[in-house]
């Protein structure tokens, strides 16, 4: 080691004073260099994440620029309570698929958690090792499949075998769509609720049994109650996937402006609304800020969520 | 524990009553539903694929589209969504992994980078369709291009960004403070560490997410709809940024909805189990570099 | 023995804290200084002054000045990336990186514009030699550092940190997480590599300071109470702090 530093150890400590300080030793190019790459990267990261935020804030400005417009035209009132949607008549109550939005999201819930729930501990909890090697890579790959291949499985299987079953001559509505999203959403909010349980410390478990509890008391008493917020979380994820979904809803949900009092009526929601009619209308109309206006909605009600979870997870964090 | 008094015989007999039939019903419950589901769903996929799969031929995979006559192919559609995957990832990763760094390292910690951290959380799981909104405001209405490829490059990389900066962020600040230490008290850098270290502990974490942002891209509709529009140019290899861009999923859509080709249903089916293959192969190609990188890092 | 760090009036705050109070000291070349005391007494917090790694700790203040080898280590003309490379620090946790053995050693040397394979495979060699380490692993090079077990972990963290070059090796109760055999080993490495470098190491084990040092310093709550020769310092310590301490009345 001597021999390889020869400014090293051998030095006696003023010379090592003197390597210290700058400008000094034949590394000086390199260091210069070394300092001005670092700022340089430095500033590219700061550029970066400066051009994230405007390209943020421009998505606000603009949605809410363009959705604002519509109140010119078009009465507050109007627009949130009536569930009139006939653009060709200037008449724009977006009720109807606000509504449709709530009743879908409620409806997906309502099927997936339960089942989702059930898997997540299913594979945390029971299956055998080489079992959940092989499902976990399933349900991530099924996460990974796009929503119109969900949507095209809807319209040519599930809602055939739905018209089957139930005899109605059309299937297409908030049922078939809900079925679609519950599929669609099962293997997100499995998943992360499989590591939410797969994350609760062991203790608990031994805790649990060394008690005398047997598995269902334990996943139930402790291992539940202690992924609670994890599912949460996960429930919360699955449901802004539902709200937005777009493409999988418009293939099965019918696409017909009327309010939806029967699970196998042809109906719309915001994002199956948005997309069928947005590439027909000028831009400068009224129809097409209403267009905007509901965007900007849905902009809001998911940006609320993550709020919601922010203040979960940091009342989480406090707890624990 | 509920029957601690019933179970009296023998201090350690087998237990009965209540709580042990709940917990074979539940086991059976679970296990039960828990197969019964995901066999419903790979069923399903399965019924798709075998629809599709036998009858693909390359003719398919490389023809060009046909409006009115049977036995048009996907070659453009295809085409333009490798296109797309590739300029939206060219221009999101950067920019994503950038951000990401500023925000795990030099961000100072106040209430306006905290404001910006829930910015980025919040617009990671905003609908795909606001971003298409968004890109029909910029690209449509602003700068008058039409529906373009470039249009539906650049609004998918505006929907990848906030996901990425958010994943390589988790990824970098995962890293074990010890490590970081350890680099710098070699004499590091704050680069060097961030290239040397940090990068290569949180590539893990990083590919995954990339790996998640492609296949989303790849297989996303709504967006490419709104901004680059349901027709292709008609022609192979057309690498124009202002051609219209419609890419498989779009297409996919397009033609079991709109067309009207006799033979929709087939390409759908086709198409289907094309995209659902590339979708594989995508996950695939990407953790190739993250099983060799466990491997190096791991024991 | 010639003093290769010159600490005077140091003070260090933490936000409002005062971490150090007044600190002045010397620290001989080449030999063992151990600074011990009660935990949350300042020690390791001077240790990483020397090195200054606390800068990394946001709000951080420092006053007074403390000279390595005559530079004033907290001037503008040093940069705290060659006062790291010449004053090494090992952790007290081991903390190699998840890479191989080899390329963690290699790490520095390459990090400073070492790119020969052969150079590079000289610094490796010496500096596991340097650390007891080359026999137990030269045929595994290329495994993964994390394959180590603990006590050989925190010996490459050595060779990695010898590796550089350094002049002055800051030891951060680098033994507390290991067991007791990895520790002799380490005190005996620490005991060789007296000749060549000097060290100072921070210790929560009054014995291995009495073992091992020369020269031992005693803190409390953020002041030096005493310092002077080990052997001194152990059988006749001139403060009452010091003998409490020592004859295990607190801390």
């Amino acid at each position: 080691m001597l021999d390889l530093h020869p400014t090293g150890q051998a030095s006696a400590s003023a010379e090592l004073g003197t390597s210290l300080r700058a400008g000094s030793g034949p590394s000086f190019d390199r260091k210069a260099r070394l300092r001005l790459f670092n700022s340089a990267f430095k500033i590219a990261c700061i550029a970066a994440a400066g051009f994230v935020c405007l390209i943020l804030l421009c998505i606000l400005f603009f949605m809410f620029r363009t959705g604002i417009l519509t109140f010119r035209d078009v009465s507050f009132s109007e627009f949130f309570f009536s569930t009139n949607w006939d653009p060709e008549n200037e008449s724009y109550g977006a009720l109807l698929f606000i509504f449709g939005t709530f009743a879908l999201t409620a409806l997906t819930l309502l099927f997936s958690v339960p089942f989702s729930v059930i898997i997540a501990i299913f594979l945390a909890e029971m299956t055998p090792a080489w079992l959940r090697n092989l499902l976990r890579p399933v349900l991530d790959l099924l996460v990974g499949i796009p929503s119109v291949v969900y949507g095209f499985l809807g319209m040519t299987l599930l809602v055939p075998m739905l018209r089957d079953l139930t005899g109605h001559e059309l299937a297409d509505g908030l049922l078939a769509a809900s079925i679609v999203l519950t599929i669609m959403v099962l293997p997100t909010i499995s998943r992360i609720s499989d590591d939410a349980i797969t994350a609760v410390p062991k203790k608990y478990r031994d805790a649990s049994y060394a008690l005398g509890s047997n598995r269902f008391q334990t996943i139930v008493r402790v291992v539940i109650p202690a992924a609670s917020r994890g599912i949460l979380y996960a429930v919360i994820l699955g449901m802004a996937r539902a709200i937005g979904e777009t493409m999988a809803v418009v293939m099965v949900i019918g696409n017909t402006a009327q309010i939806a009092d029967s699970l196998f009526k042809p109906t719309a929601v915001l994002t199956s609304n948005i997309v069928m009619q947005i590439s027909s209308v000028e831009f400068d109309s009224t129809w097409n800020h209403a267009l905007y206006m509901m965007g900007f909605l849905l902009l809001v009600i998911s940006l609320l969520m993550i709020v919601v979870m922010r203040f979960l997870q940091q009342r989480g964090g406090k707890n624990a | 524990m509920t029957d601690r008094s019933a179970s009296a015989p023998s201090a350690f007999g087998k237990r009965s009553g209540a709580s042990a039939i709940y917990n074979r019903l539940f086991t059976g419950f679970v296990w039960f539903v828990g197969i019964c589901v995901i066999l419903f769903i790979l069923g399903l996929l399965f019924l798709l694929l075998q629809k599709g799969l036998p009858k693909l031929t390359w003719d398919f995979l490389y023809g060009l589209p046909s409006e009115i006559e049977e036995g048009g192919g996907i070659g453009p559609a295809l085409f333009n969504s490798f296109y797309v995957l590739f300029l939206s990832l060219a221009i999101s990763i950067p920019l994503g992994l950038a951000a990401g760094i500023y925000l795990a390292e030099f961000a100072p910690d106040n209430k306006w980078i905290g404001l910006v951290r829930i910015c980025v959380e919040g617009l990671s799981s905003v609908p795909s369709i606001i971003f298409g909104l968004f890109g029909i405001a910029i690209f449509v209405e602003m700068f008058q291009v039409g529906l373009t490829i470039l249009g539906g490059a650049v609004s998918l990389a505006f929907l990848n960004l906030p996901v990425l900066t958010r994943v390589t962020e988790e990824s970098i600040r995962a890293v074990p403070v010890e490590m970081k230490n350890a680099s710098f008290a070699l004499g590091s850098t704050h680069l060097q560490t961030i290239r040397r270290v940090l990068i290569p502990v949180a590539l893990n974490g990083i590919i995954t997410g990339i790996c998640l942002v492609a296949g989303r891209a790849f297989g996303e509709s709504a967006v490419i709809i709104l901004t680059a529009g349901v027709t292709t140019s008609g022609s192979m290899w057309d690498f124009n940024l202002f051609s219209p861009g419609e890419t498989l999923a779009v297409h996919l859509w397009y033609v079991q909805s709109e067309a009207i080709v006799p033979d929709a249903q087939e390409i759908a089916q086709k198409a289907t189990a094309v995209l659902i293959f590339f979708v594989l192969l995508i996950n695939v190609v990407f953790r190739v570099p993250l099983w060799l990188n466990g491997r190096k890092t791991k024991l | 023995m010639q003093a290769i760090i010159e600490i005077e009036k140091l003070n260090l705050f933490y936000g409002a804290f005062q971490a150090l109070k007044n600190v002045s000291m010397e620290v001989p070349e080449r030999a063992i200084t151990a600074f011990i005391g009660p935990s949350g007494c300042g020690k390791s917090t001077l240790l990483r002054t020397l090195n200054r790694m606390n800068d990394m700790i946001q709000g951080t203040r420092i006053e007074g000045k403390i000279e390595i080898g005559g530079a004033d280590i907290y001037s503008n003309d040093v940069h705290v990336e060659t006062l790291r490379k010449k004053v090494g620090m090992v952790f007290q946790q081991p903390n190699p990186f998840p890479k191989s053995i080899y390329d963690n050693v290699a790490y520095g040397p390459r990090l400073h514009g070492i790119r020969k394979k052969q150079e590079l495979d000289e610094i490796v060699e010496s500096s596991l030699r340097s650390a007891a380490l080359w026999d137990e692993v030269k045929d595994y090079l290329k495994r993964s550092a994390l394959s180590l077990s603990g006590g050989q972990q925190q010996r490459m963290c050595i060779a990695r940190a010898l590796a550089v070059g350094p002049d002055i090796l800051l030891m951060d109760e680098a033994t507390s997480a290991l067991d007791p055999i990895s520790t002799l080993k380490i005190e005996e490495l620490a005991q060789e590599l007296k000749d060549k470098y000097t060290i100072v190491m921070v210790t929560h084990n009054m014995h291995q300071a009495a073992r091992v040092s020369h020269q031992t310093v005693f803190f409390l709550n953020g002041e030096v109470v005493e310092y002077s020769d080990t052997e001194k310092l152990f059988s006749d310590p001139s403060d009452q702090r010091t003998e409490d301490y020592i004859s295990g009345r607190f801390g």
